[in-house]
């Protein structure tokens, strides 16, 4: 059955071959000269025309467009990197600035120390001097009041020892006397004292 | 007569007959997709070229990667030499592959199928390259027949064989676009011919092959133009660097 139907197609096919082919007469319309010299005459001039417009008009300006695409691009590769380079340096600058800057504000930071620190110091060393002197000067006086008050005490011991005898005896008796007894007594408390 | 696969190159005249002297140059179906052809290519490439920004628009891409690649295949085969002449050949090939698409076109005429008119092209740059040899090198172009490093017992049969090969370029050139266009449009032809006549139930065998030989043809339409310009090139090194 397929078979047949194959066999089938190629004999339509041939005999459409044939009706095809049978039907051509005259052969090529190319070698027939009639119109060769009209179409010479038109391709001359269309194909003239076509050539010097290309090349007076439309070829110079897509060359034109390429070379300024061209440049253009490599002006802005250009510019691009300047501009790259520019910022680099910007950021270099500023980060100089922010360095510089740390390191001021370290140093202002250091100097306020430094001042609050001597400051400081100056009113301490103010303030212990002012305590030393008032200490020396207390110190001097009880001193000078411990030296005063010995004597004082002999003098006033020796007048009341006058006073008690007056009483006592009825009599006065010779003060000097008596300021010397309580002096020897004076001296052996004293020295009582030092050996305790 | 429409089923004959040769029909579709019949020329005929468009409106009145024109007539210069005694000779005939009246405005055709050919003529008219001449005009149309070159029209295209100029109302692409100004549209493509009329504005200039940075980032290309559709047309201007389109126009400027079409210079971008003949300007290489210029500089490619041909040297830095051949620049003066890349606007004949972005003309040409532009020309020459706007012809084969609008052919691709049904009921379209294809301008390149006819011998004549790939033969004035090609017979057109065969003479301005020889003209160029000459006024390059003088007479020395003519080096160009003695390949060097052949054995002198060889020379004289090697020599005619070169200027034969020379003579013969326009012939070739002209030859391979005029058969290759002729011979896709017939066979499309015929193909669709055999839908027809195959009906509803056989025709879809050579419906399918008429597809695929579409864009077959469409590639050989590109790569038609593509072979006519590069061998222009080729030309055109041969007589600015002359290598033998």
């Amino acid at each position: 059955m397929l078979r047949k139907i194959i066999i089938l197609v190629f004999v339509t096919c041939f005999a459409c071959f044939k009706t095809v082919f049978a039907a051509e007469s005259g052969g090529m319309p190319q070698l027939n000269p009639e119109f060769w010299i009209s179409q010479i005459f038109w391709l001359i001039i269309t194909f003239g025309i076509l050539f010097i417009v290309l090349t007076k008009i439309i070829l110079p300006k897509i060359s034109d467009n390429l070379e300024t695409r061209k440049s253009q691009i490599l002006e802005n590769i250009e510019t691009a990197d300047k501009q790259k380079e520019e910022s680099q340096k910007k950021i270099d600058e500023y980060e100089k600035i922010i360095l510089e800057s740390k390191i001021k504000a370290k140093n202002y930071f250091n100097d306020a120390r430094e001042k609050i620190l001597e400051d400081i110091n100056k009113k301490r060393a103010a303030l212990e001097k002012d305590l030393d002197e008032e200490i020396s000067t207390t110190e001097n006086e009880l001193f000078e009041f411990k030296k005063s008050s010995g004597d004082k005490v002999t003098k006033i011991a020796a007048e009341t020892s006058a006073e008690l005898i007056k009483e006592l005896i009825g009599e006065g008796v010779n003060s000097s006397s008596i300021a010397a007894i309580v002096e020897d007594q004076a001296k052996i408390n004293k020295e009582r004292k030092d050996v305790i | 007569m429409a089923s004959n696969p040769m029909y579709q190159f019949n020329v005929y005249r468009i409106g009145p007959e024109i007539k210069l002297g005694s000779v005939d140059i009246s405005f055709t179906n050919a003529s008219l997709f001449m005009v149309i052809s070159s029209l295209a290519i100029l109302i692409i490439f100004n549209l493509g070229a009329k504005k200039k920004t940075l980032i290309p628009d559709k047309l201007q891409l389109l126009s400027e990667l079409s210079y971008s690649f003949v300007a290489k295949m210029i500089s490619d085969t041909a040297g830095s030499k051949a620049k003066p002449y890349f606007s004949f050949i972005f003309s040409l090939f532009m020309f020459v592959l706007f012809c084969n698409m609008f052919g691709m076109i049904p009921y379209a005429f294809t301008v390149t199928s006819h011998i004549i008119v790939t033969f004035v092209l090609a017979a057109f740059i065969f003479v301005g390259v020889t003209i160029i040899g000459f006024m390059k090198h003088g007479l020395g172009y003519l080096k160009l027949f003695v390949p060097s490093g052949v054995p002198m017992v060889l020379l004289p049969l090697i020599v005619v064989i070169e200027i034969i090969s020379y003579l013969s370029r326009p012939i070739s050139l002209s030859v391979r676009l005029f058969a290759n266009m002729m011979a896709g449009h017939t066979m499309m032809k015929v193909f669709g011919g055999f839908v027809i006549s195959l009906g509803i139930v056989g025709g879809w065998l050579p419906l399918s092959f008429s597809v695929a030989l579409t864009g077959l043809e469409i590639l050989v339409a590109f790569l038609q133009a593509y072979v006519f310009a590069i061998l222009t090139c080729i030309y055109l090194n041969d007589a600015l660097n002359l290598h033998h």
